[in-house]
Protein backbone atom coordinates (compact mmCIF):
# COMPACT_ATOMS: atom_id res chain seq x y z
CA UNK A 1 0.00 0.00 0.00
CA UNK A 2 1.37 3.30 -1.03
CA UNK A 3 2.02 5.69 1.84
CA UNK A 4 -0.54 8.45 2.19
CA UNK A 5 1.04 11.77 1.38
CA UNK A 6 -0.53 15.10 2.01
CA UNK A 7 -1.07 17.05 -1.21
CA UNK A 8 1.71 19.49 -1.86
CA UNK A 9 0.53 23.11 -1.85
CA UNK A 10 0.88 24.70 -5.24
CA UNK A 11 3.73 27.14 -5.44
CA UNK A 12 2.52 30.63 -4.63
CA UNK A 13 2.61 32.56 -7.81
CA UNK A 14 3.88 36.08 -7.60
CA UNK A 15 2.21 38.25 -10.13
CA UNK A 16 0.80 41.70 -10.31
CA UNK A 17 -2.69 42.68 -11.33
CA UNK A 18 -3.94 45.83 -12.98
CA UNK A 19 -7.18 47.33 -11.74
CA UNK A 20 -9.07 50.41 -12.78
CA UNK A 21 -10.18 53.07 -10.35
CA UNK A 22 -12.67 55.29 -12.07
CA UNK A 23 -13.79 57.11 -14.15
CA UNK A 24 -16.94 56.37 -12.17
CA UNK A 25 -15.70 56.01 -8.64
CA UNK A 26 -17.07 57.83 -5.58
CA UNK A 27 -13.69 59.00 -4.33
CA UNK A 28 -11.85 60.17 -7.41
CA UNK A 29 -13.46 63.62 -7.07
CA UNK A 30 -14.78 63.64 -10.59
CA UNK A 31 -13.89 61.76 -13.71
CA UNK A 32 -10.35 60.63 -13.06
CA UNK A 33 -9.24 57.17 -14.05
CA UNK A 34 -6.34 55.58 -12.24
CA UNK A 35 -4.66 52.56 -13.70
CA UNK A 36 -3.43 50.83 -10.57
CA UNK A 37 -1.01 47.92 -10.64
CA UNK A 38 -1.23 45.97 -7.43
CA UNK A 39 0.85 43.21 -5.91
CA UNK A 40 -1.59 41.66 -3.48
CA UNK A 41 -2.91 44.72 -1.75
CA UNK A 42 0.18 46.85 -2.21
CA UNK A 43 0.16 49.42 -4.95
CA UNK A 44 3.25 49.14 -7.13
CA UNK A 45 2.35 51.58 -9.86
CA UNK A 46 -0.29 54.23 -10.49
CA UNK A 47 -0.94 55.83 -13.83
CA UNK A 48 -3.53 58.62 -13.93
CA UNK A 49 -5.57 58.72 -17.13
CA UNK A 50 -6.98 62.17 -17.68
CA UNK A 51 -8.95 63.93 -20.39
CA UNK A 52 -12.48 62.93 -19.40
CA UNK A 53 -13.38 66.57 -18.80
CA UNK A 54 -11.43 68.39 -21.48
CA UNK A 55 -13.67 71.33 -22.30
CA UNK A 56 -11.56 73.18 -24.83
CA UNK A 57 -10.74 76.30 -22.80
CA UNK A 58 -7.91 77.42 -25.08
CA UNK A 59 -10.04 76.97 -28.18
CA UNK A 60 -12.70 79.16 -26.64
CA UNK A 61 -10.18 81.81 -25.61
CA UNK A 62 -8.92 82.16 -29.17
CA UNK A 63 -12.32 81.80 -30.86
CA UNK A 64 -14.33 84.32 -28.85
CA UNK A 65 -12.04 87.16 -29.86
CA UNK A 66 -12.83 89.37 -26.87
CA UNK A 67 -11.25 89.46 -23.42
CA UNK A 68 -14.55 90.09 -21.64
CA UNK A 69 -16.22 87.02 -23.11
CA UNK A 70 -13.57 84.65 -21.75
CA UNK A 71 -14.39 85.37 -18.08
CA UNK A 72 -17.28 82.84 -17.79
CA UNK A 73 -15.05 80.14 -19.24
CA UNK A 74 -12.32 80.82 -16.68
CA UNK A 75 -14.97 80.18 -14.02
CA UNK A 76 -15.40 76.68 -15.30
CA UNK A 77 -11.70 75.78 -15.22
CA UNK A 78 -11.77 75.15 -11.50
CA UNK A 79 -15.39 75.36 -10.51
CA UNK A 80 -14.83 75.00 -6.78
CA UNK A 81 -12.80 78.21 -6.62
CA UNK A 82 -14.33 80.11 -9.52
CA UNK A 83 -13.58 83.58 -8.17
CA UNK A 84 -9.86 82.82 -7.96
CA UNK A 85 -9.81 81.78 -11.58
CA UNK A 86 -11.58 84.99 -12.57
CA UNK A 87 -9.26 87.07 -10.41
CA UNK A 88 -6.11 85.66 -11.96
CA UNK A 89 -7.41 86.20 -15.46
CA UNK A 90 -8.71 89.68 -14.80
CA UNK A 91 -5.43 90.77 -13.19
CA UNK A 92 -3.52 89.40 -16.18
CA UNK A 93 -5.64 91.34 -18.67
CA UNK A 94 -5.39 94.49 -16.56
CA UNK A 95 -1.62 94.12 -16.53
CA UNK A 96 -1.65 93.75 -20.30
CA UNK A 97 -3.83 96.81 -20.83
CA UNK A 98 -2.13 98.79 -18.02
CA UNK A 99 -5.40 99.51 -16.25
CA UNK A 100 -5.56 100.99 -12.74
CA UNK A 101 -8.28 99.52 -10.56
CA UNK A 102 -10.08 101.54 -7.81
CA UNK A 103 -9.23 100.77 -4.18
CA UNK A 104 -12.74 99.64 -3.33
CA UNK A 105 -12.68 97.07 -6.09
CA UNK A 106 -9.33 95.68 -4.94
CA UNK A 107 -10.61 95.24 -1.38
CA UNK A 108 -13.81 93.68 -2.60
CA UNK A 109 -11.90 91.21 -4.75
CA UNK A 110 -9.70 90.20 -1.82
CA UNK A 111 -12.66 89.69 0.51
CA UNK A 112 -14.54 87.62 -2.06
CA UNK A 113 -11.44 85.58 -2.88
CA UNK A 114 -10.84 84.75 0.77
CA UNK A 115 -14.49 83.83 1.29
CA UNK A 116 -14.19 81.56 -1.71
CA UNK A 117 -11.00 80.06 -0.29
CA UNK A 118 -12.83 79.10 2.90
CA UNK A 119 -15.73 77.65 0.89
CA UNK A 120 -13.33 75.65 -1.26
CA UNK A 121 -11.37 74.30 1.70
CA UNK A 122 -14.63 73.34 3.43
CA UNK A 123 -15.56 71.27 0.40
CA UNK A 124 -12.08 69.77 0.23
CA UNK A 125 -12.07 68.83 3.90
CA UNK A 126 -15.65 67.56 3.82
CA UNK A 127 -15.08 65.26 0.87
CA UNK A 128 -11.72 64.14 2.27
CA UNK A 129 -13.56 62.99 5.40
CA UNK A 130 -16.20 61.37 3.21
CA UNK A 131 -13.53 59.40 1.35
CA UNK A 132 -12.26 58.00 4.62
CA UNK A 133 -15.73 57.04 5.81
CA UNK A 134 -16.56 60.03 8.01
CA UNK A 135 -19.95 61.25 6.84
CA UNK A 136 -20.82 63.75 9.59
CA UNK A 137 -18.03 66.31 8.99
CA UNK A 138 -19.23 66.57 5.38
CA UNK A 139 -22.65 67.72 6.55
CA UNK A 140 -21.16 70.19 9.03
CA UNK A 141 -18.84 71.61 6.36
CA UNK A 142 -21.74 72.11 3.99
CA UNK A 143 -23.77 74.09 6.52
CA UNK A 144 -20.94 76.63 6.68
CA UNK A 145 -20.35 76.48 2.94
CA UNK A 146 -23.98 77.37 2.32
CA UNK A 147 -23.59 80.43 4.55
CA UNK A 148 -20.74 81.65 2.35
CA UNK A 149 -22.60 80.82 -0.85
CA UNK A 150 -25.52 82.88 0.41
CA UNK A 151 -23.27 85.94 0.73
CA UNK A 152 -21.71 85.34 -2.68
CA UNK A 153 -25.13 84.86 -4.22
CA UNK A 154 -26.35 88.14 -2.81
CA UNK A 155 -23.33 89.85 -4.34
CA UNK A 156 -23.16 88.20 -7.74
CA UNK A 157 -26.48 86.44 -8.31
CA UNK A 158 -25.02 82.97 -8.69
CA UNK A 159 -24.14 80.21 -6.28
CA UNK A 160 -21.21 78.50 -7.93
CA UNK A 161 -20.05 80.14 -11.16
CA UNK A 162 -20.17 83.85 -10.57
CA UNK A 163 -18.96 85.79 -13.63
CA UNK A 164 -18.73 88.73 -11.24
CA UNK A 165 -15.27 90.19 -11.77
CA UNK A 166 -14.70 92.01 -15.02
CA UNK A 167 -11.68 93.67 -16.55
CA UNK A 168 -11.22 96.91 -14.62
CA UNK A 169 -13.78 96.37 -11.90
CA UNK A 170 -16.85 94.43 -10.87
CA UNK A 171 -19.97 93.53 -12.80
CA UNK A 172 -22.39 95.32 -10.50
CA UNK A 173 -22.33 97.37 -7.35
CA UNK A 174 -21.85 95.85 -3.92
CA UNK A 175 -25.10 95.31 -1.96
CA UNK A 176 -25.47 97.60 1.05
CA UNK A 177 -25.64 94.84 3.64
CA UNK A 178 -22.58 92.99 2.33
CA UNK A 179 -20.31 94.25 5.12
CA UNK A 180 -22.70 93.34 7.91
CA UNK A 181 -23.39 89.91 6.39
CA UNK A 182 -19.69 89.16 6.11
CA UNK A 183 -18.99 90.31 9.69
CA UNK A 184 -21.78 88.08 10.88
CA UNK A 185 -20.31 85.12 9.04
CA UNK A 186 -16.77 85.77 10.29
CA UNK A 187 -17.86 85.91 13.92
CA UNK A 188 -20.05 82.83 13.62
CA UNK A 189 -17.46 80.78 11.73
CA UNK A 190 -14.55 81.01 14.22
CA UNK A 191 -16.10 78.66 16.82
CA UNK A 192 -17.11 76.27 14.03
CA UNK A 193 -13.46 75.59 13.18
CA UNK A 194 -13.04 74.24 16.71
CA UNK A 195 -16.10 72.07 16.18
CA UNK A 196 -14.57 70.70 12.99
CA UNK A 197 -11.30 70.01 14.82
CA UNK A 198 -13.18 68.02 17.45
CA UNK A 199 -15.00 66.05 14.79
CA UNK A 200 -12.19 65.20 12.43
CA UNK A 201 -8.73 66.59 13.19
CA UNK A 202 -8.22 64.85 16.50
CA UNK A 203 -10.30 61.80 15.70
CA UNK A 204 -8.06 58.79 16.27
CA UNK A 205 -9.50 56.80 13.33
CA UNK A 206 -8.88 59.75 11.05
CA UNK A 207 -5.30 60.10 12.34
CA UNK A 208 -4.69 56.39 11.80
CA UNK A 209 -5.87 56.67 8.23
CA UNK A 210 -3.88 59.79 7.34
CA UNK A 211 -0.72 60.06 9.48
CA UNK A 212 2.42 58.63 7.81
CA UNK A 213 0.42 57.94 4.66
CA UNK A 214 1.47 59.34 1.28
CA UNK A 215 4.54 61.14 2.58
CA UNK A 216 5.74 63.81 0.18
CA UNK A 217 9.25 65.03 1.04
CA UNK A 218 9.91 68.72 0.47
CA UNK A 219 12.58 67.98 -2.13
CA UNK A 220 10.23 65.85 -4.25
CA UNK A 221 7.48 68.46 -3.96
CA UNK A 222 9.81 71.16 -5.22
CA UNK A 223 11.09 68.98 -8.05
CA UNK A 224 7.54 68.38 -9.27
CA UNK A 225 6.82 72.12 -8.84
CA UNK A 226 3.93 71.44 -6.50
CA UNK A 227 2.17 74.40 -4.93
CA UNK A 228 -0.52 75.31 -2.47
CA UNK A 229 -1.33 73.10 0.54
CA UNK A 230 0.44 70.25 -1.22
CA UNK A 231 3.77 72.09 -0.99
CA UNK A 232 3.11 73.77 2.34
CA UNK A 233 2.12 70.45 3.86
CA UNK A 234 5.68 69.31 3.17
CA UNK A 235 7.05 72.11 5.32
CA UNK A 236 7.96 74.62 2.60
CA UNK A 237 6.66 78.06 3.39
CA UNK A 238 5.65 79.34 -0.04
CA UNK A 239 2.55 81.40 -0.54
CA UNK A 240 2.29 83.87 -3.39
CA UNK A 241 0.20 86.17 -1.24
CA UNK A 242 3.29 86.52 0.97
CA UNK A 243 6.22 85.82 -1.35
CA UNK A 244 5.08 87.65 -4.47
CA UNK A 245 2.07 89.73 -3.43
CA UNK A 246 -0.44 90.56 -6.12
CA UNK A 247 -3.47 92.83 -5.84
CA UNK A 248 -3.26 94.36 -2.32
CA UNK A 249 -2.19 91.33 -0.32
CA UNK A 250 0.94 93.12 0.94
CA UNK A 251 -1.25 95.26 3.22
CA UNK A 252 -2.50 92.42 5.40
CA UNK A 253 -1.00 90.59 8.35
CA UNK A 254 -1.33 86.83 8.19
CA UNK A 255 0.75 83.70 8.70
CA UNK A 256 1.53 80.94 6.25
CA UNK A 257 0.74 77.61 7.96
CA UNK A 258 3.09 74.76 7.09
CA UNK A 259 3.07 71.07 7.90
CA UNK A 260 5.18 70.15 10.92
CA UNK A 261 4.62 66.44 11.16
CA UNK A 262 2.64 66.69 14.40
CA UNK A 263 0.96 63.31 14.01
CA UNK A 264 3.60 61.52 11.93
CA UNK A 265 6.07 62.49 9.24
CA UNK A 266 6.29 65.92 7.66
CA UNK A 267 4.37 65.90 4.39
CA UNK A 268 1.85 63.16 5.10
CA UNK A 269 -1.87 63.34 4.37
CA UNK A 270 -2.67 64.69 7.82
CA UNK A 271 -0.27 67.59 7.33
CA UNK A 272 -1.86 68.54 4.03
CA UNK A 273 -5.25 68.40 5.72
CA UNK A 274 -4.27 70.54 8.71
CA UNK A 275 -2.71 73.18 6.45
CA UNK A 276 -6.16 73.67 4.89
CA UNK A 277 -7.85 73.96 8.27
CA UNK A 278 -5.32 76.54 9.46
CA UNK A 279 -5.52 78.47 6.21
CA UNK A 280 -9.22 79.04 6.84
CA UNK A 281 -8.31 80.85 10.08
CA UNK A 282 -5.76 82.98 8.23
CA UNK A 283 -8.37 83.82 5.59
CA UNK A 284 -10.68 85.02 8.34
CA UNK A 285 -7.90 87.35 9.55
CA UNK A 286 -7.49 88.79 6.05
CA UNK A 287 -11.25 89.29 5.66
CA UNK A 288 -11.46 91.13 8.98
CA UNK A 289 -8.60 93.49 8.09
CA UNK A 290 -9.97 94.09 4.60
CA UNK A 291 -13.45 94.88 5.93
CA UNK A 292 -11.91 97.41 8.33
CA UNK A 293 -9.84 99.11 5.65
CA UNK A 294 -12.31 99.02 2.76
CA UNK A 295 -13.38 102.48 1.58
CA UNK A 296 -17.14 102.88 1.98
CA UNK A 297 -17.80 104.92 -1.14
CA UNK A 298 -16.70 104.62 -4.72
CA UNK A 299 -17.86 103.52 -8.12
CA UNK A 300 -16.89 99.90 -8.82
CA UNK A 301 -17.23 100.41 -12.57
CA UNK A 302 -15.08 103.54 -12.71
CA UNK A 303 -12.16 101.90 -14.52
CA UNK A 304 -14.17 99.46 -16.62
CA UNK A 305 -13.44 100.24 -20.28
CA UNK A 306 -16.46 100.62 -22.53
CA UNK A 307 -14.78 98.49 -25.14
CA UNK A 308 -11.57 96.61 -24.51
CA UNK A 309 -8.96 97.78 -27.01
CA UNK A 310 -6.52 94.92 -27.29
CA UNK A 311 -2.86 95.47 -27.95
CA UNK A 312 0.08 93.34 -28.85
CA UNK A 313 2.10 91.83 -26.07
CA UNK A 314 2.68 88.91 -23.75
CA UNK A 315 1.90 88.72 -20.08
CA UNK A 316 2.15 86.12 -17.34
CA UNK A 317 0.42 86.52 -14.00
CA UNK A 318 0.33 84.01 -11.18
CA UNK A 319 -2.02 83.98 -8.24
CA UNK A 320 -2.59 81.77 -5.23
CA UNK A 321 -5.76 79.70 -5.42
CA UNK A 322 -6.92 77.26 -2.72
CA UNK A 323 -5.16 74.49 -4.66
CA UNK A 324 -1.95 76.33 -5.41
CA UNK A 325 -0.36 78.49 -8.01
CA UNK A 326 -2.55 79.46 -10.95
CA UNK A 327 -0.82 81.17 -13.84
CA UNK A 328 -2.30 82.78 -16.92
CA UNK A 329 -0.05 83.29 -19.91
CA UNK A 330 -1.66 85.56 -22.47
CA UNK A 331 -0.31 86.24 -25.94
CA UNK A 332 -2.23 89.16 -27.33
CA UNK A 333 -2.74 90.54 -30.81
CA UNK A 334 -4.30 93.76 -32.03
CA UNK A 335 -7.58 91.97 -32.72
CA UNK A 336 -7.82 90.14 -29.38
CA UNK A 337 -6.31 87.19 -27.53
CA UNK A 338 -4.13 84.93 -29.65
CA UNK A 339 -3.64 82.32 -27.00
CA UNK A 340 -4.50 82.04 -23.30
CA UNK A 341 -2.79 79.25 -21.44
CA UNK A 342 -3.84 78.44 -17.91
CA UNK A 343 -1.29 76.73 -15.68
CA UNK A 344 -3.53 75.03 -13.19
CA UNK A 345 -2.32 73.69 -9.83
CA UNK A 346 -4.58 70.61 -9.98
CA UNK A 347 -2.77 69.25 -13.02
CA UNK A 348 0.68 69.75 -11.54
CA UNK A 349 -0.29 68.37 -8.14
CA UNK A 350 -1.86 65.29 -9.71
CA UNK A 351 1.43 64.48 -11.45
CA UNK A 352 2.97 63.73 -8.04
CA UNK A 353 0.46 60.96 -7.33
CA UNK A 354 2.51 58.14 -8.94
CA UNK A 355 5.58 59.18 -6.94
CA UNK A 356 3.96 59.20 -3.51
CA UNK A 357 1.56 56.30 -3.80
CA UNK A 358 4.16 53.63 -4.51
CA UNK A 359 4.07 51.04 -1.75
CA UNK A 360 0.78 52.27 -0.28
CA UNK A 361 -2.23 50.02 0.26
CA UNK A 362 -5.23 50.34 -2.04
CA UNK A 363 -7.29 51.84 0.77
CA UNK A 364 -4.56 54.41 1.39
CA UNK A 365 -4.62 55.41 -2.26
CA UNK A 366 -8.09 56.83 -1.62
CA UNK A 367 -6.71 58.89 1.25
CA UNK A 368 -3.83 60.16 -0.89
CA UNK A 369 -6.09 61.19 -3.79
CA UNK A 370 -8.40 62.93 -1.32
CA UNK A 371 -5.54 64.82 0.31
CA UNK A 372 -4.33 66.21 -3.02
CA UNK A 373 -7.77 67.84 -3.41
CA UNK A 374 -7.82 67.95 -7.18
CA UNK A 375 -10.59 69.39 -9.30
CA UNK A 376 -10.83 67.60 -12.61
CA UNK A 377 -11.94 70.72 -14.43
CA UNK A 378 -8.57 72.16 -13.49
CA UNK A 379 -6.71 69.07 -14.59
CA UNK A 380 -8.23 68.78 -18.06
CA UNK A 381 -9.34 72.38 -18.65
CA UNK B 1 -46.32 57.43 7.95
CA UNK B 2 -47.77 60.39 9.80
CA UNK B 3 -50.84 60.40 7.54
CA UNK B 4 -51.83 56.85 8.39
CA UNK B 5 -50.99 56.82 12.10
CA UNK B 6 -53.92 55.92 14.40
CA UNK B 7 -56.50 56.29 11.63
CA UNK B 8 -57.33 52.63 11.18
CA UNK B 9 -58.04 51.16 14.59
CA UNK B 10 -60.15 48.20 13.63
CA UNK B 11 -58.57 46.92 10.47
CA UNK B 12 -55.43 47.72 8.53
CA UNK B 13 -56.74 46.85 5.10
CA UNK B 14 -56.54 49.48 2.38
CA UNK B 15 -57.91 48.75 -1.05
CA UNK B 16 -55.74 50.12 -3.83
CA UNK B 17 -54.75 49.01 -7.29
CA UNK B 18 -51.52 47.07 -7.53
CA UNK B 19 -50.17 49.52 -10.01
CA UNK B 20 -50.49 52.60 -7.84
CA UNK B 21 -49.14 50.76 -4.81
CA UNK B 22 -46.09 49.66 -6.79
CA UNK B 23 -45.59 53.11 -8.27
CA UNK B 24 -45.98 54.72 -4.86
CA UNK B 25 -43.30 52.46 -3.47
CA UNK B 26 -41.00 53.03 -6.42
CA UNK B 27 -41.25 56.76 -6.54
CA UNK B 28 -40.62 57.10 -2.80
CA UNK B 29 -37.25 55.39 -2.83
CA UNK B 30 -35.35 56.71 -5.79
CA UNK B 31 -31.74 55.71 -5.30
CA UNK B 32 -29.50 57.71 -7.52
CA UNK B 33 -26.09 56.91 -8.81
CA UNK B 34 -23.45 59.07 -7.22
CA UNK B 35 -21.77 60.14 -10.38
CA UNK B 36 -20.47 63.65 -10.80
CA UNK B 37 -18.92 64.87 -13.99
CA UNK B 38 -18.24 68.57 -13.56
CA UNK B 39 -19.51 71.75 -11.93
CA UNK B 40 -23.05 70.41 -11.52
CA UNK B 41 -21.70 67.63 -9.31
CA UNK B 42 -20.86 70.23 -6.67
CA UNK B 43 -24.46 71.43 -6.72
CA UNK B 44 -25.63 67.81 -6.60
CA UNK B 45 -23.51 67.36 -3.48
CA UNK B 46 -25.00 70.53 -2.03
CA UNK B 47 -28.47 69.14 -2.69
CA UNK B 48 -27.59 65.93 -0.87
CA UNK B 49 -26.02 67.79 2.07
CA UNK B 50 -27.52 69.50 5.10
CA UNK B 51 -29.42 72.48 3.74
CA UNK B 52 -31.43 70.86 0.97
CA UNK B 53 -31.39 67.28 2.21
CA UNK B 54 -32.31 64.76 -0.47
CA UNK B 55 -32.95 62.10 2.16
CA UNK B 56 -36.37 63.44 3.08
CA UNK B 57 -37.64 62.31 -0.35
CA UNK B 58 -36.06 58.90 0.03
CA UNK B 59 -33.38 59.84 -2.47
CA UNK B 60 -30.15 58.17 -1.41
CA UNK B 61 -26.79 58.11 -3.22
CA UNK B 62 -25.41 54.74 -4.29
CA UNK B 63 -21.90 54.21 -5.53
CA UNK B 64 -22.66 51.37 -7.93
CA UNK B 65 -24.90 51.60 -11.00
CA UNK B 66 -26.21 48.11 -10.25
CA UNK B 67 -27.93 49.36 -7.10
CA UNK B 68 -29.30 52.57 -8.58
CA UNK B 69 -32.71 53.44 -10.01
CA UNK B 70 -31.86 56.81 -11.45
CA UNK B 71 -28.76 58.26 -12.97
CA UNK B 72 -28.07 61.97 -12.65
CA UNK B 73 -25.81 63.07 -15.47
CA UNK B 74 -24.34 66.06 -13.68
CA UNK B 75 -22.00 67.98 -15.90
CA UNK B 76 -20.30 68.21 -19.26
CA UNK B 77 -20.27 64.95 -21.20
CA UNK B 78 -17.15 64.76 -23.30
CA UNK B 79 -16.51 62.42 -26.23
CA UNK B 80 -14.15 60.37 -24.11
CA UNK B 81 -16.74 60.01 -21.36
CA UNK B 82 -19.75 59.29 -23.63
CA UNK B 83 -19.03 55.60 -24.16
CA UNK B 84 -18.44 55.14 -20.43
CA UNK B 85 -21.80 56.73 -19.63
CA UNK B 86 -23.48 54.40 -22.09
CA UNK B 87 -21.89 51.42 -20.38
CA UNK B 88 -22.87 52.67 -16.92
CA UNK B 89 -26.44 53.06 -18.12
CA UNK B 90 -26.44 49.51 -19.44
CA UNK B 91 -25.24 48.26 -16.06
CA UNK B 92 -28.26 49.73 -14.29
CA UNK B 93 -31.16 47.37 -13.77
CA UNK B 94 -34.70 48.04 -15.03
CA UNK B 95 -36.72 50.16 -14.39
CA UNK B 96 -34.11 52.87 -14.80
CA UNK B 97 -34.38 56.60 -15.26
CA UNK B 98 -32.05 59.37 -16.30
CA UNK B 99 -32.02 62.98 -15.15
CA UNK B 100 -29.93 65.27 -17.28
CA UNK B 101 -28.69 68.04 -14.99
CA UNK B 102 -27.47 71.32 -16.38
CA UNK B 103 -27.11 72.93 -19.77
CA UNK B 104 -23.99 70.96 -20.69
CA UNK B 105 -25.63 67.57 -20.55
CA UNK B 106 -28.89 68.94 -21.94
CA UNK B 107 -27.41 70.38 -25.10
CA UNK B 108 -23.72 71.16 -24.73
CA UNK B 109 -24.53 74.45 -23.01
CA UNK B 110 -21.73 77.01 -23.07
CA UNK B 111 -19.57 74.49 -24.95
CA UNK B 112 -22.02 74.20 -27.81
CA UNK B 113 -20.22 76.33 -30.37
CA UNK B 114 -16.50 75.60 -30.27
CA UNK B 115 -16.42 72.61 -27.94
CA UNK B 116 -14.75 70.09 -30.23
CA UNK B 117 -14.51 67.54 -27.44
CA UNK B 118 -17.97 68.05 -25.89
CA UNK B 119 -20.98 65.87 -26.66
CA UNK B 120 -23.92 68.11 -27.57
CA UNK B 121 -26.41 66.59 -25.20
CA UNK B 122 -26.33 63.31 -23.33
CA UNK B 123 -29.56 62.24 -25.04
CA UNK B 124 -27.45 61.29 -28.05
CA UNK B 125 -26.18 58.26 -26.16
CA UNK B 126 -28.84 57.41 -23.54
CA UNK B 127 -32.58 58.18 -23.24
CA UNK B 128 -33.33 61.03 -20.86
CA UNK B 129 -36.48 61.33 -18.70
CA UNK B 130 -36.10 64.76 -17.12
CA UNK B 131 -34.04 67.73 -18.25
CA UNK B 132 -33.04 70.23 -15.54
CA UNK B 133 -31.96 73.58 -16.99
CA UNK B 134 -29.36 75.91 -15.49
CA UNK B 135 -25.63 76.40 -15.47
CA UNK B 136 -25.40 75.00 -12.87
CA UNK B 137 -29.02 74.43 -11.74
CA UNK B 138 -29.81 75.50 -8.21
CA UNK B 139 -30.45 72.68 -5.72
CA UNK B 140 -34.12 73.63 -5.77
CA UNK B 141 -34.16 73.05 -9.51
CA UNK B 142 -32.72 69.57 -9.11
CA UNK B 143 -35.32 68.81 -6.45
CA UNK B 144 -38.00 70.01 -8.86
CA UNK B 145 -36.56 67.64 -11.44
CA UNK B 146 -36.93 64.78 -9.00
CA UNK B 147 -40.52 65.75 -8.26
CA UNK B 148 -41.24 65.71 -12.00
CA UNK B 149 -39.68 62.26 -12.22
CA UNK B 150 -41.90 61.10 -9.34
CA UNK B 151 -44.93 62.40 -11.21
CA UNK B 152 -43.83 60.48 -14.27
CA UNK B 153 -43.34 57.29 -12.30
CA UNK B 154 -46.74 57.53 -10.61
CA UNK B 155 -48.42 57.68 -14.05
CA UNK B 156 -46.70 54.55 -15.31
CA UNK B 157 -48.41 51.26 -15.99
CA UNK B 158 -46.83 47.93 -15.27
CA UNK B 159 -48.52 46.16 -18.15
CA UNK B 160 -47.09 48.08 -21.05
CA UNK B 161 -43.38 48.63 -21.49
CA UNK B 162 -42.01 52.03 -20.67
CA UNK B 163 -42.14 54.79 -23.21
CA UNK B 164 -38.42 55.42 -23.48
CA UNK B 165 -37.63 51.74 -23.81
CA UNK B 166 -40.05 51.47 -26.73
CA UNK B 167 -38.42 54.39 -28.45
CA UNK B 168 -34.96 53.05 -28.03
CA UNK B 169 -35.91 49.67 -29.45
CA UNK B 170 -37.88 51.04 -32.38
CA UNK B 171 -35.37 53.39 -33.86
CA UNK B 172 -31.79 52.42 -34.06
CA UNK B 173 -29.44 54.60 -32.18
CA UNK B 174 -26.89 56.49 -34.19
CA UNK B 175 -23.42 55.43 -33.23
CA UNK B 176 -21.36 58.18 -31.68
CA UNK B 177 -17.83 58.40 -32.88
CA UNK B 178 -15.67 58.36 -29.83
CA UNK B 179 -11.99 58.88 -30.18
Amino acid sequence: MAPVTSPQPAAIENRTMTINMGPQHPSTHGVLRLEVTVDGEVVTKVKPDIGYLHRCFEKYAESLGDYAKVVPYTDRIDYVSALHQEMGYVIAVEKLLELEVPERVEYMRVILAELQRIASHLLGIGTFGLDLGAFTPFLYCFIERENILRILEKVSGARLLYNYLCVGGLMRDIPTDFTSDTWEFVTSFRPKIKELNDLLTTNSIFIDRTANIGVLPAEVALNYSASGPMLRGSGVSWDLRKNDPYSIYDRFEFNVPVGQGEMGTVGDCWDRYIVRVREMEESLKIIEQALDQMPGEGDVKEAVPRRIRSKEGEVYVRTETPRGELGYYIISEKSGPYRIKARTPSFVNLSILPAISKGALVADLVAIVGSIDIVLGGVDR
Amino acid sequence: MGLLDKKYHDSNIIIVSLESALNWARKSSLWYEQFGLACCAIEMMATAASDYDFDRFGIIPRSSPRQADVMIVAGTVTMKMASRIERLYEQMSEPRYVISMGSCSNSGGPYWEHGYHVLKGVDKVIPVDVYVPGCPPRPEALLEGFLKLQERISNETIIEPRETEQESTEEEKEPIEVE
